[in-house]
């Protein structure tokens, strides 16, 4: 069981239920990755199969989305490899271009 | 000469005009700088008490530190939502030359948020509206106008002179391209964006050791992902409290709050609903495989320059010609033939967002957004949901905001739902208000 935070700003909450912040007990036995939670993300908490390409592409977080681990960005961190803690808070955030 | 060759030249001449008055204000100042050792007081009684109170808080530096404000050449790229509010702190605080390139006109539906610009004064190019207000608010500071839109062949001219620049644009090859030649030109960037609620901020570049646009995003993000303010919307104070922050990074750039040994590069993120937040995320830094500031760059001067770094093909833009002309009507034909007739035997779809809907429509209207339809799958049942008498012998005429959407949409309904009799209104709802009924809302 890994317990995280996961929060989806920018806008990107409108595929996750217009809801942006959730806390989630994610079952797993063993090392729980970034990659693991995009599956998960993915499976779970996507309701529209249509709206995963917003997300993911090429098997990773969308061009045009910053993924912070912990507010950091997850570059310093590891990206997909990271290993998730207890109490780890996980975002993303649409890149804004307006002005 | 083409109508096209004329107005590239007019282009051409507002620009030279702009850098013959920008030389000539710097020869001028550069012939007697102000230096705060060799005068007992280097600045005029009247700046003295302009200045007095942000000259008091230690953290400026007192007279020092004014005296690097007067002396800073700052461009700020673009004169909208984030450069209205940002333009008069800026000029308030004593920076000596501030240049502002947008060649964009005042239109009414900017004025929630631009507010340096006034109703009196729609139609005006945003650049000199700016101008007229910053001279009123202080006659200190030389400002210089560049009417022109920013692209490879002159963007170096411009920056050129400069020692910072804000980036205050609205689209992804904007951004890319400032943050490439500012990188060459070795300029530090304030950059800030944002959209409907929300606001990003960060300084790029900082000091040709930081990171730049492109190490943050090596890969453009696709172009159907992008939404700006004319389609997203934008409360007027979300995008003003970001602006009014670029203008504190600045004052502190100018004032070496940061140096090369603090600068940690960072991205901050404004949420204002449904609570106001302000978070500080830590970013990564140069990146030596960066194509701009990395160690062996391929975007130099003379490749954005030459047209070789195509930043309109880099970016890509979202495909609407996905109809032929026998599938599009005009908004003259659909009043004539459709819109005009007594007995209506054709459905008419606006495929807006409700929310859009809801502000102004046409009478007896169906509205099924474009994003629900795509989620139907072709299936005629689910779309009888919303209209009970379609079927697939339907006469349906589609239209949205601008004619973009609907092209989309009527690609959908002939494709997946086998309507065979579809046609897109071009030019949209808005094309209907401009050509045909004027007394509808348009927002
Ligand atoms: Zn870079």
């Amino acid at each position: 069981m890994v317990k995280l935070r996961v929060e989806f700003l920018g806008g990107l909450d409108v595929v996750f239920n217009k809801q942006r912040t959730y806390d989630l007990d994610i079952p797993s036995s063993g090392a729980f990755t970034i990659k693991d939670l995009l599956d998960y993300l993915v499976d779970k908490m996507i309701d529209n199969p249509k709206d995963v390409e917003v997300f993911i592409e090429d098997g990773t977080v969308r061009p045009g989305i910053i993924t912070l681990i912990n507010d950091a960005d997850w570059e310093l961190e590891g990206e997909l490899e990271y290993e998730i803690e207890d109490g780890d808070v996980i975002s993303f955030t649409s890149t804004l271009h307006g002005g | 000469m083409s109508q096209e060759e004329l107005l590239k030249q007019i282009e051409q001449l507002k620009l030279e005009n702009s850098q013959l008055r920008n030389e000539l204000h710097l020869t001028s100042t550069k012939a007697k700088p102000t230096d705060s050792d060799s005068n007992e007081y280097p600045l005029t009684l009247e700046e003295y008490h302009r200045y007095g109170r942000q000259m008091i808080v230690e953290e400026t530096g007192g007279v020092k530190g004014q005296i690097k404000l007067k002396n800073a050449r700052v461009l700020v790229i673009g004169a909208g939502g984030l450069g209205c509010p940002s333009l008069p702190y800026l000029a308030g605080a004593g920076i000596g030359t501030i240049g502002i390139v947008d060649n964009d006109t005042i239109d009414t539906s900017n004025l929630h948020r631009q507010i340096l610009h006034d109703s009196e004064h729609v139609g005006m190019l945003k650049c000199e509206s700016a101008k007229r207000y910053l001279n009123k608010l202080n006659p200190n500071v030389n400002v210089i106008t560049y009417p022109v839109r920013l692209d490879n062949t002159n963007a170096f001219e411009i920056f050129k002179g400069y020692d910072l620049v804000l980036d205050c644009t609205d689209t992804p090859i904007t951004r890319y391209l400032v943050s490439d030649v500012a990188v060459n030109l070795g300029l530090t960037i304030v950059s800030a964006s944002g959209v409907r609620t929300e606001g990003q901020l960060s300084i790029l570049n900082f000091k040709n050791i930081g990171p730049c646009y492109r190490c943050f995003y090596p890969v453009p993000p696709s172009p159907n992902s992008v939404s700006s303010c004319s389609e997203g919307g934008v409360i007027g104070p979300c995008i003003g409290l970001v602006g009014i922050m670029m203008a504190i990074e600045t004052i502190k750039i100018i004032l070496d709050i940061y140096n090369e040994e603090n600068f940690e590069p960072f991205l901050m993120q404004y949420s204002a609903f449904p609570k106001q937040t302000m978070r500080t995320f830590r970013m990564r830094g140069r990146k030596a495989d960066c194509k701009c500031c990395g160690s062996n760059p391929s975007i130099t001067k003379e490749t954005i320059e030459s047209g070789q770094i195509n930043y309109r093909e880099f970016c890509g833009s979202c495909n609407y010609d996905v109809c032929t002309a026998e599938e599009r009507i005009t908004v003259q034909d659909f009043e004539n033939n459709y819109h005009k007739i007594e007995k209506k035997n054709y459905l008419l779809l606006d495929v807006r967002p409700p929310h859009h809907f809801k502000i102004s429509h046409l009478p007896d209207t169906f509205n099924v957004p474009v994003k629900t339809l795509r989620n139907m799958d072709g299936s005629i049942e689910e779309l009888q949901k919303y209209i009970p008498e379609v079927n697939k012998d339907s006469e349906i005429i589609v239209m949205c905001r601008f004619g973009n959407d609907s092209r989309l949409a009527t690609r959908l309904l002939k494709d997946d739902f086998k309507i065979t009799n579809v046609k897109d209104v071009a030019g949209g709802f808005f094309k209907y208000i401009d050509d045909i009924d004027q007394t509808l809302p348009k927002y």
